[in-house]
C-alpha cells in the first residue's frame, strides 16, 4: 500500500513537495486555504533578479500535477497523534491519515497600516509592494494615476523591534530595486527614490540588478528609514526623512509611496504551532530540529518544513527545501520499514 | 531691522522639490560612472588630502545629487590628483577623471 503524505499549504513549497514525493512512490494530499493553488506566487507578477514571469513558474509547477490529491478552500479542524499516525480532520468534513506531514504553511506580508505614520489606507497615493505587484499584472488602480515622483520604503515592518518583528525580511530588498526598475519602465519621466538603512542584495546577480538600477535606470537611492508621511493641499504626499549619508534631514513630495511590506509567520503557522505544539521562535517561525544539518525536520516525530514557514526565503529556496524535505521524508518512511 | 540679539539659522532640511539637477546631469552625460557610486567611503579613507583638509570624494558626489554643491565644491581644491581613490574604487569609477569633470562642468 503506498503510504499518504499530508503537505499542509499549497504554494510553490508545497506544489513542488508533493511532486517530489509523489515521484518516492508516496501518495502526496495537498490542503490549501485559498480556492487555487500557488500562494503568493500566483500574486505576483515577475521574479528577481531576472524578471521571469511568476505565472509561467507556476504553470510549469501546476503542469505536472499526476498521482497528487489536493483540496482547496479547505482548513484544518484537528490533528491527533495515533502511535505513528498523523489523523487531520479537514473542514469539509474529510479526514486523512497519514505518518508524515509536512508543513509548507509559508508567511504573509505586514499589515502596513500599522506603521500609521505611513498612511496606508490614510492616503490615497501610499500602496504596499503587493499593490503594486497586482498593478504590474493588471495595470489597475486608481492610486497610481501617471506618477512623476515615486518613492519606495524599504524595511515597512520589517527590522522593527516596535512593529514586533526584529527580523530582516531579506527578499525586500531586492524586489524593491526590482519594483523600481519595472515602474521607471512603464513612467519613463517618473524620478523614482528608493529609502533604504541597507541595501541587502545577497544573490547571485542581485548586485548587479542593483547596478543596473543605478546606472540604466537612474533610480536614487537615499540611506535613510522615511519618519512619517503626510498630505499637503495639493494632495501630493510629504515624504520625510534623513538622508544619513549627508547627515541632514531631508524632505520632498511624491505621487507614489510604494512601502515594501515586510515578510511575517503566517496566522496558519501560528494556529498549527498551538495545535500539534510546535516550538517557534521569537519572530514566530517554526524552529526545525537542527538549523544548519536538519532545516526540514521538525521537532516531533512526523514533522516536516519546507520553505518560508521557518523563515523568509526566495522562491528558488523554497524550491530547493521542498525538494530536500522530499528526500527526508523518504528517509524517514525507509527508517520505520527497517 | 531691530536686534533681538538672535537670529533664526537657515534650515538644515534638504528640500528636494525644487532641486535644479541641470548640472549633474550634465556631468552624468559626461561621466555616466557617477551614478554607480554607492557611498562605500573608501575614496575617502585613502585619500591623502583629506587628512589634512576638508576633502571628501564621496560627500562631493552626495552634495551635486542633492543640489548642496556649494558646501563641498570649494573642498575639490585640496585634491592633488594623485589617483589613489581611483585605485580603491570597488565600483571601478575612474574618480580622478571624475574630480577634473566636476571642475569642468561646476566651473572651479
Amino acid at each position: 500500500m503506498k503510504e499518504n503524505v499530508v503537505i499542509i499549504g499549497g504554494g510553490p513549497s508545497g506544489i513542488e513537495a508533493a511532486r517530489r514525493i509523489r515521484n518516492f512512490g508516496y501518495t502526496p494530499i495537498l490542503i490549501e486555504k485559498e480556492l487555487r493553488l500557488g500562494g503568493h506566487l500566483a500574486q505576483w507578477d515577475r521574479l528577481f533578479p531576472e524578471g521571469v514571469y511568476a505565472k509561467e513558474v507556476l504553470q510549469t509547477l501546476l503542469s505536472d500535477m499526476d498521482g497528487i490529491k489536493w483540496f482547496t478552500d479547505v482548513q484544518i479542524l484537528t490533528i491527533n497523534r495515533l502511535k505513528d499516525t498523523y489523523v487531520i480532520k479537514l473542514t469539509n468534513g474529510i479526514s486523512v491519515q497519514s505518518k508524515a506531514v509536512l508543513i509548507t504553511t509559508g508567511f504573509q506580508l505586514f499589515q502596513a497600516e500599522k506603521k500609521e505614520e505611513y498612511g496606508y489606507g490614510i492616503y490615497n497615493h501610499v500602496i504596499t509592494n503587493a499593490d503594486l505587484e497586482r498593478y504590474f499584472q493588471n495595470r489597475k488602480d486608481s492610486r497610481i494615476d501617471d506618477p512623476k515622483v515615486i518613492g519606495f520604503v524599504h524595511c515597512v515592518g520589517s527590522r522593527d523591534e516596535k512593529a514586533g518583528n526584529r527580523q530582516c525580511s531579506k527578499v525586500c530588498c531586492a524586489t524593491a530595486v526590482k519594483q523600481a526598475c519595472e515602474i521607471k519602465q512603464l513612467y519613463p519621466d517618473a524620478t523614482v527614490y528608493c529609502f533604504y538603512m541597507d541595501l541587502r542584495m545577497f544573490g547571485r546577480r542581485y548586485e548587479d540588478m542593483y547596478l543596473e538600477a543605478q546606472q540604466k535606470y537612474g533610480i536614487r537611492f537615499i540611506r535613510g528609514r522615511v519618519s512619517e508621511v503626510s498630505e499637503n493641499h495639493e494632495g501630493r504626499l510629504v515624504v520625510k526623512a534623513e538622508d544619513t549619508l549627508f547627515g541632514r534631514p531631508l524632505r520632498l513630495s511624491m505621487d507614489l509611496l510604494v512601502l515594501m511590506s515586510g515578510i511575517v509567520s503566517s496566522h496558519q503557522s501560528q494556529e498549527l504551532a498551538k495545535m500539534i505544539k510546535l516550538p517557534v521562535g521569537e519572530d514566530g517561525f517554526f524552529l526545525p530540529q537542527n538549523t544548519i544539518l536538519e532545516p526540514c525536520k521538525s521537532q516531533k516525530q512526523g514533522i516536516f518544513f519546507a520553505g518560508a514557514c521557518t523563515g523568509p526565503k526566495t522562491i528558488p529556496e523554497s524550491l530547493s527545501e521542498a525538494r530536500a524535505a522530499a528526500v527526508a521524508i523518504n528517509d524517514y518512511f525507509n527508517t520505520m520499514t527497517e | 531691522m531691530i536686534d533681538f540679539g538672535f537670529a533664526l539659522t537657515p534650515s538644515a532640511t534638504l528640500q528636494i522639490d525644487n532641486l535644479d539637477n541641470k548640472l549633474f546631469e550634465q556631468l552624468r552625460n559626461i561621466e555616466p560612472d557617477v551614478a554607480k557610486c554607492m557611498a562605500c567611503g573608501s575614496c575617502t579613507a585613502s585619500c591623502s588630502a583629506g587628512n589634512y583638509t576638508e576633502l571628501n570624494l564621496r560627500k562631493v558626489i552626495l552634495s551635486l545629487q542633492r543640489g548642496r554643491e556649494q558646501d563641498t565644491l570649494n573642498s575639490l581644491k585640496s585634491c592633488m590628483l594623485c589617483g589613489k581613490c581611483n585605485i580603491v574604487c570597488p565600483r571601478g569609477i575612474n574618480t580622478r577623471h571624475l574630480i577634473l569633470s566636476i571642475c569642468k562642468v561646476y566651473n572651479i
